[in-house]
């Protein structure tokens, strides 16, 4: 059983389908008490950091995420289910966000045409099981107007070049998260969301 | 590096994909769900739709038909035509749809971008502008369309996509309704003037007939992708035909 956070926004649908696709069955989750209950735990993104935030401080599952991260569980991100691990974002006029992985989050800025959409390159800096079968600089698409900065950079897990390299996966522990769609990117998608899911339930180490 | 998108265009109309050569002789060209994992098979990098139903009913049936689509297919999915309100966009990304969108509606009701994009996000909102060279002009000038290409609106297509991405559009699909069903080649002073005068991505649209043509849209009209139809429809050139070429001369494609 996959476990998906609604928190009333963002593109549900296309990482149910994804999932269902391969053949797991899934359940959207919306309160803190459903978050513990997860066996594998993937937070969707789309929309504004800061609004996504404020919902989920009004629903209780920031702490509740908090708690589940600590507890060295398996969690995918994704976009700004990403961003929103770290300290803080530039977007929606600066808002504190999960401090799970310290950093910012910056927006893009150098002349370049914001959102960087599209399908780019993601060189992988680590080799994790979620990387498996796929090969490295494989291109995956992206949406997005600002981009993660963590300050220990021993978790970056993957790196794109939009104007400079950019942080675009975060590996730490059982913490797993992609700047970029993989609902979005086509069979290689579909293969990390398989890789993650079979790590999370111990069908490869 | 950032890739250049090619992207398929499929024209629906009451659940059927049809092609117009400068909007009117339409011919059926198949099943949108299909043709959608067709395209995304060969390696097309997003897909947009176009709902060129006048009815609800057809309408209804477009939700449907991008429901069916994004169970199958796992790419980017844009759908236009026929949106009018906020919840006309909701319910089309609650379907399955990424992008939406807004042209008629965003020049009767500009108000529409910003309230779309401050309730869903930037990149939901794509902005389609239809334009036509203005004759005589010194300056080269083109207009604004409406409804379809049949509506002239006075505005300058520039000035007009400056202020959608001021508004909040994350996108601009421009169509040069000159070049549009004649497979003779983008109208690429049109795409350069904007893709430089605005900062989010641009894709043209409308003349395709070469992988040349696009080649020229993304080098000389500076296009951050490029939309085609009729020259992938009619089996005239594969995506993969394209992108190959494209590469060869230096853009970078997903491959």
């Amino acid at each position: 059983m996959i476990t998906i956070i609604d928190y009333g926004a963002g593109n549900i649908r296309s990482v149910l389908n994804a999932v269902a696709r391969l053949g797991y069955t899934t359940k959207l989750v919306s309160t803190p008490q459903e978050v513990d209950e997860a066996e594998v735990l993937i937070l969707p993104g789309v929309g504004a950091a800061g609004h996504i935030m404020e919902s989920l401080k009004a629903s209780k599952l920031d702490n509740a995420i908090r708690k589940y991260i600590a507890e060295n569980r398996y969690f995918l991100g994704i976009c700004i289910g990403m961003q929103i691990l770290l300290g803080e974002t530039e977007e929606n006029g600066g808002k504190d966000c999960l401090n799970i992985v310290p950093g910012v989050v910056r927006k893009f800025n150098g002349g370049l045409k914001v959102p960087h959409m599209g399908w780019n390159q993601v060189k992988q800096r680590k080799s994790h099981p979620v990387f498996n079968g796929i090969p490295d600089e494989t291109d995956f698409y992206f949406v997005h107007s600002y981009y993660a900065e963590p300050e220990d950079k021993t978790v970056i897990a993957g790196e794109t070049i939009y104007g400079k390299p950019f942080c675009s996966a975060i590996i730490r522990d059982n913490m797993i998260a992609t700047q970029f769609h993989p609902e979005k990117s086509g069979e290689p998608g579909l293969k990390i969301y398989d890789n993650f899911v079979k790590l999370a339930t111990g069908k490869i180490l | 590096m950032l890739t250049k998108r090619i992207i398929p265009c499929l024209d629906v109309k009451a659940g059927r994909v049809v092609k117009g050569k400068s909007f009117v002789d339409l011919r059926d060209a198949g099943d949108p769900v299909e043709l959608a994992d067709f395209y995304y098979r060969e390696g097309a990098d997003e897909l947009v739709f176009l709902d060129i139903s006048a009815s609800s009913e057809g309408r209804a049936t477009m939700v449907e038909v991008v429901e069916r689509i994004s169970e199958k297919v796992f790419m980017p999915l844009t759908v236009g035509g026929g949106l009018r309100t906020i919840d006309n966009i909701r319910r089309m990304l609650l379907a399955g749809a990424d992008k939406t969108s807004l042209n008629t509606a965003a020049v009767q009701n500009p108000h529409i971008i910003s309230e779309g994009a401050d309730k869903f996000g930037s990149q939901c909102i794509v902005v389609a502008i239809d334009a036509r060279r203005v004759p005589g002009s010194k300056q080269p000038r083109w207009e604004v369309y409406t409804h379809g290409g049949q509506k002239p609106t006075e505005l300058d297509a520039v000035e007009w996509a400056k202020k959608a991405v001021s508004l909040g559009a994350g996108e601009i699909l421009l169509t040069s309704m000159d070049a549009d069903g004649h497979q003779s080649g983008y109208d690429n002073e049109l795409t350069r003037t904007i893709s430089e005068a605005v900062n989010v991505p641009v894709i043209a649209s409308g003349g395709a007939g070469t992988p040349q043509d696009l080649y020229n849209a993304l080098l000389i009209g500076k296009a951050d992708a490029v939309l085609a139809a009729s020259i992938l429809h009619y089996n005239n050139y594969t995506i993969k035909d394209i992108k190959e070429y494209l590469s060869q001369k230096g853009i970078p494609v997903r491959k």
